[in-house]
């Protein structure tokens, strides 16, 4: 952000930019200059700073009435659906809010494994959108107890448990966790304190995921390095801006749907019942954005190695920039690439279906192929590609391929340029 | 600075200060992660006394203790046998039936499943004994792990008859 000689028009502001250069970051933010060939793939960011602001309102306006209590969470989440003004309608954006966030954090993930986001100079943005997604993930299983239906008691259950599975020190980090010799009224306090705390963790990331991305600027669908600011580039506002409002606007079509028409559909009916220690539901399921770790879980007959399967299906992402060894970013210019990622996406869907499924026969095989393939894609497919692939010839610039020639060359009608590089 | 090798007292302040530090830092934040360790009013809970004289044989009941399920089977002749005469080799988590029911007729366990802590179904599964709902473990008569994801037996809780007819649970 050293590029800026911003220098405020009236007096007053340039007396206070010179003590704390907020104008300078505004204006930065403004003439942000974008690549101007991003398309609605580009536009998750700025529909997941909407998720994310919505939830912490929303959320907070539900800890005025909800009572982190064993015996009173259940009926005080019925009297903000029955009782609260709008309580129902706040109360399912939160709900389905969370499923919103992680349909645009998957898409959002899934992008920039397509146009090879996550490379260098971009690593350490990649890693931070990790972190908030682990985050995420924290905050949605824990927001998932409070109510503290039957899903929520047998869903806290099963995942504390997951940390009996480490050796030696497995059971006393379970009862810490629980705060008792099982998930009970301290459980649900602790998890209450830390579902409030993490929003504002994943705000402050965002806010290092934003920086990051600042210092070597967007990737874009060709995925080559651009000069900024050029004729490659537009100012953030108003294009991008105008843009990402419009995708917002039929994000919202999409979320307003499930909360006024289905505002269940994404949940399950035993969540409507309260939280009874003595009677296990008969089928356990995460809700649905977790499923293919769920699936990754129960794939492995052993207990502990499940369990690190599933932390590995998680943190391999993180290796993802150095496990990748190819320089071409984006899948464009990658034509095997391209069908290995469609295959990823492909197996990510059936693991997460198969997670919703009994864990038997047919399920089964198809979870353990499914696991096979996910870590195979990144430990030997992606790596090998790299060393092998030959990829197809990148253009120069953003606006060669449309207007054929250099970055200075006039945009000119009839100036076909069929060379190629 | 100095450029002097030999430790001089700079370099021991700067040392002790920092082990200072650490342990101070360390002894701060002990409260901090042991007040999430079970409170004095959870382990006041830690005994269960439960009255059996009710239960018929082949019956069993259910008690909670420290906000667990414990299972109270009073087990028939067949059932008995029945976990008696397996044999150790065919057991994932070996344990003889005369160690996990000192009064064979009573078994007294957890009932929770050692795989991820659900409570498992009684008279079900393929060996006659429990079956966890979840990702389907199942044990025999005297609840040890015999078939499933679960890694050992359904644990036995301290327990003592008090009389012949009161179980005292931890």
């Amino acid at each position: 952000m050293s590029e800026h000689n911003y220098q405020p028009k009236s007096k007053f502001g340039k007396w206070f930019n010179d003590r704390l250069p907020l104008l300078t970051l505004a204006n930065h933010l403004t003439d942000y200059p974008t690549p101007k060939n991003l398309n609605y793939w580009w536009t998750f960011g700025g529909i997941l700073t909407f998720c994310l602001i919505t939830q912490i309102i929303t959320g907070l306006v539900l800890a005025m009435h909800y009572i982190a209590h064993a015996d009173l969470a259940f009926s005080s989440v019925e009297h903000i659906m029955r009782d609260v003004n709008y309580g129902w309608l706040i109360r399912y954006i939160h709900a389905n809010g969370a499923s919103m966030f992680f349909l645009a954090v998957y898409i959002h993930i899934f992008r920039s494994l397509f146009y090879g986001s996550y490379k260098s100079p971009r690593e350490i943005i990649w890693i931070l959108g990790i972190l908030i997604y682990l985050l995420m993930m924290a905050a949605a299983f824990m927001g998932y107890v409070l109510p503290w239906g039957q899903m929520s008691f047998w869903g806290a259950t099963v995942i504390t448990n997951l940390f009996s599975a480490i050796p030696l020190v497995g059971e006393s980090i379970t009862t810490w966790l629980w705060g008792g010799y099982s998930v009970d009224n301290p459980t649900l306090t602790r998890f209450f304190t830390l579902h409030y705390l993490i929003p504002f963790l994943i705000l402050g990331l965002v806010v290092l995921h934003i920086w990051a991305l600042h210092v070597p600027g967007n990737n874009n669908p060709i995925g080559i390095d651009i000069k900024k600011p050029s004729k490659d580039t537009v100012s953030f506002h108003p294009y991008i801006v105008i843009k990402d409002l419009f995708a917002l606007l039929l994000f919202l079509i999409l979320f307003a749907f499930f909360v006024f028409y289905s505002p269940n559909v994404l949940g399950h009916a035993d969540n409507y019942i309260e939280a009874n220690p003595l009677v296990t539901p008969a089928h356990i399921v995460p809700e649905w954005y977790l499923l293919p770790f769920y699936a990754i879980l129960r794939s492995i007959p052993d207990k502990l190695m499940g369990v690190i399967a599933m932390l590995s299906a998680i943190l391999i992402l993180a290796a993802l920039p150095w496990l990748d060894t190819s320089k071409i970013r984006s899948a464009v210019f990658r034509p095997l690439y391209k069908q290995f990622y469609w295959i990823l996406v492909l197996d990510v869907l059936i693991l997460g279906y198969v997670g919703a499924m009994p864990a038997e026969g047919l399920y089964l095989l198809v979870a353990r192929i499914g696991t096979a393939y996910y870590f195979a894609h990144f430990l030997i497919i992606l790596p090998i590609l790299g060393k092998i692939e030959k990829t197809t010839p990148l253009p120069m610039s953003i606006t060669e391929p449309i207007l054929g020639g250099s970055l200075n060359v006039e945009p000119v009608r009839n100036n076909v340029n069929t060379q190629k590089l | 600075m100095s450029d002097q090798k030999k430790v001089n007292r700079r370099d021991f302040i700067y040392t002790a200060s920092t082990v200072v530090g650490v342990v101070g830092v360390g002894a701060a934040a002990w409260p901090l992660i042991d007040q999430m360790n079970p409170d004095a009013s959870v382990k006041a809970l830690a005994t269960t006394e439960v009255d059996v004289t009710s239960v018929k044989p082949g019956q069993s009941i259910t008690v909670l203790w420290r906000g667990k399920p414990v299972f109270i089977k009073r087990r028939t002749e067949n059932e008995i046998s029945e976990a008696k005469s397996v044999s150790l080799t065919e057991l994932k988590h070996p344990e003889k039936d005369e160690d996990r029911a000192s009064n064979p007729e009573w078994l007294v366990m957890l009932g929770v499943c050692t795989h991820l802590g659900c409570v498992p179904l009684a008279d079900k599964g393929d060996y006659k004994g429990w079956f966890c709902p979840c990702h389907g473990s199942h044990y025999d008569t005297s609840g040890r792990i015999r078939k499933g994801p679960a890694p050992t037996n359904l644990e036995i809780p301290k327990y003592e008859f008090v009389n012949s007819n009161t179980i005292k649970i931890g």
